[in-house]
């Protein structure tokens, strides 16, 4: 029997964990560009379109991201379409952060004073660039700490990733266990990582928080 | 021929009508003062005329722009005329001359240089060219309320609607925003003010409208509507105000 040190273990997971950062990130980047766009059709004068948002926004957050995961997985597949487990992966992240990011950005929105809509209205500008100039520039200030605070949730989703076979930190846990039979050490270590890549996120996130509530800078 | 007409505009908040029929003609250069008590449907009026609210009968249209529902008709209304607000409502992560220069940049399509050029004409017109790289939340409430006029200007509308624009600001800083007004009267800008400043309306003002429960109670000169007002609302309503 080949023996394993902690060493190849923790090597192994770090490796793994590379993809775990690489899924995090990319389902940041493009929820977050999916989320901006719901976030625009969410909060759109048209009651049709709202309505949209608000459907599409209660599903994804309504179902366990799991479901998500299997349906996109498999139902693609009943189509005849191949879909590989990155892709896959992928995608359900970035249909459900989709829908956090954007409801999260709404209540900043929601947050900015009606006044900032009603003097950007009567200088005649739309929708579209009352958002970009207006709202958006001052929202953002607010939906720093809350956005950071939901990345964690999204390294964290990832996780869930492992069960249709995409090799990320707990995916590759599972893996090593498998061959070293150290279950306790493997997850514990892997639960280091997720811990290490998390904590500071969240650390940084209420830092955040208590530094835009404490002053008001431009 | 009116600048702005109001045409049996009525609306209502659910079973509460506000507006009761209201028909007003603004002739280009008029300056307007709507009085009334709160709740008599003043600025609601005032917010109707360039669709901050909706109506839900009769018509309002501004140097031939209609009140419409479409985005396109509110644009070309509002471009027609401007607004100033209680609250000021400047944007507070832009600079004194970025919130002047920003709606003639993207509305309007004018270049930097074009927009600069305007911001600090407009400046200068309300006395805050020096507050040109300031922020909001470095000016008192009464020069952000004047860089709001500037902002306002630099659309170039044909009329302005002030929505009791002095009456969030400390006492000692009426008048610099009022002799601004008044500045804007002198050069022949058509004026629809919401007031509670009576004796700004009996000096500046060319007709006095009061309004009370929804309709146009009385409309006249300032002269007829505060020396000899021949409603009982409108005695009233004098007394509370005037001592």
């Amino acid at each position: 029997m080949i023996s394993f040190s902690l060493w190849d273990i923790l090597r192994n997971l770090l490796l793994a964990g590379r993809w775990t950062i690489a899924l995090s990130l990319a389902t940041f980047v493009l929820g977050g560009m999916l989320g901006l766009l719901i976030l625009f059709i969410r909060t759109s004068k048209s009651r049709a379109l709202q309505n949209i948002a608000r459907v599409y926004i209660e599903i994804f957050q309504g179902t366990p991201l799991l479901m998500q995961l299997f349906l996109v997985f498999f139902g693609v597949a009943l189509f005849g379409i191949e879909v590989p487990a990155w892709l896959a992966a992928g995608l359900t992240l970035t249909l459900w952060s989709a829908s956090y990011l954007a409801e999260i950005w709404r209540g900043c929105v929601e947050a900015i004073p009606r006044g900032q809509w009603e003097a950007s209205s009567v200088l005649a500008m739309n929708y579209v660039q009352q958002m970009r100039y207006v709202i958006l520039p001052q929202a953002l200030r607010i939906a720093i700490p809350p956005t950071i605070g939901f990345s964690v949730q999204i390294i964290k989703g990832t996780a869930v990733t492992s069960i249709i076979g995409f090799v990320e930190l707990s995916k590759a846990a599972t893996v090593i266990t498998n061959a070293t039979f150290m279950p306790f050490t493997v997850y514990a270590a892997a639960g280091l990582f997720y811990f290490m890549l998390c904590w500071p996120l969240s650390k940084y996130s209420q830092f955040l928080e208590r530094k835009y509530h404490a002053a008001h800078h431009h | 021929m009116p600048l702005i007409t109001i045409d049996n505009v009525k609306k209502s908040y659910g079973a509460n009508q506000v507006l009761k029929g209201i028909r007003m003609d603004v002739e280009p250069g008029e300056v307007i003062a709507i009085i009334g008590k709160s709740g008599s449907g003043k600025s609601t009026l005032l917010r109707c005329i360039n669709g901050l609210e909706s109506i839900d009968e009769g018509a309002i249209s501004v140097a031939g722009s209609h009140l419409g529902k479409t985005e396109l008709e509110l644009r070309n209304l509002r471009l027609k005329v401007g607004m100033i607000f209680q609250q000021f409502n400047l944007f507070p992560h832009l600079s004194v001359s970025r919130n002047v220069m920003i709606s003639p940049m993207i509305v309007k399509g004018a270049s930097e240089v074009t927009a600069r050029a305007l911001a600090m004409k407009n400046l200068a017109r309300v006395g805050l060219a020096e507050k040109f790289d300031s922020f909001p939340d470095q000016l008192s409430g009464g020069q952000q309320q004047r860089v709001a006029i500037a902002r306002a200007l630099s659309m170039e509308p044909q009329a302005l609607l002030c929505d009791e624009v002095t009456s969030a600001l400390d006492p000692e800083l009426v008048n610099e925003v009022l002799s601004v007004v008044r500045s804007l009267a002198d050069e022949g800008m058509t004026l629809i003010m919401v007031t509670h400043e009576m004796r700004f309306a009996r000096e500046v003002c060319d007709r006095v409208v009061f309004m009370h429960q929804g309709k146009v109670h009385e409309i006249g000169a300032p002269e007829e509507i505060f020396a000899n007002p021949s409603t009982p609302e409108l005695k009233q309503f004098l007394g509370m105000t005037t001592h």
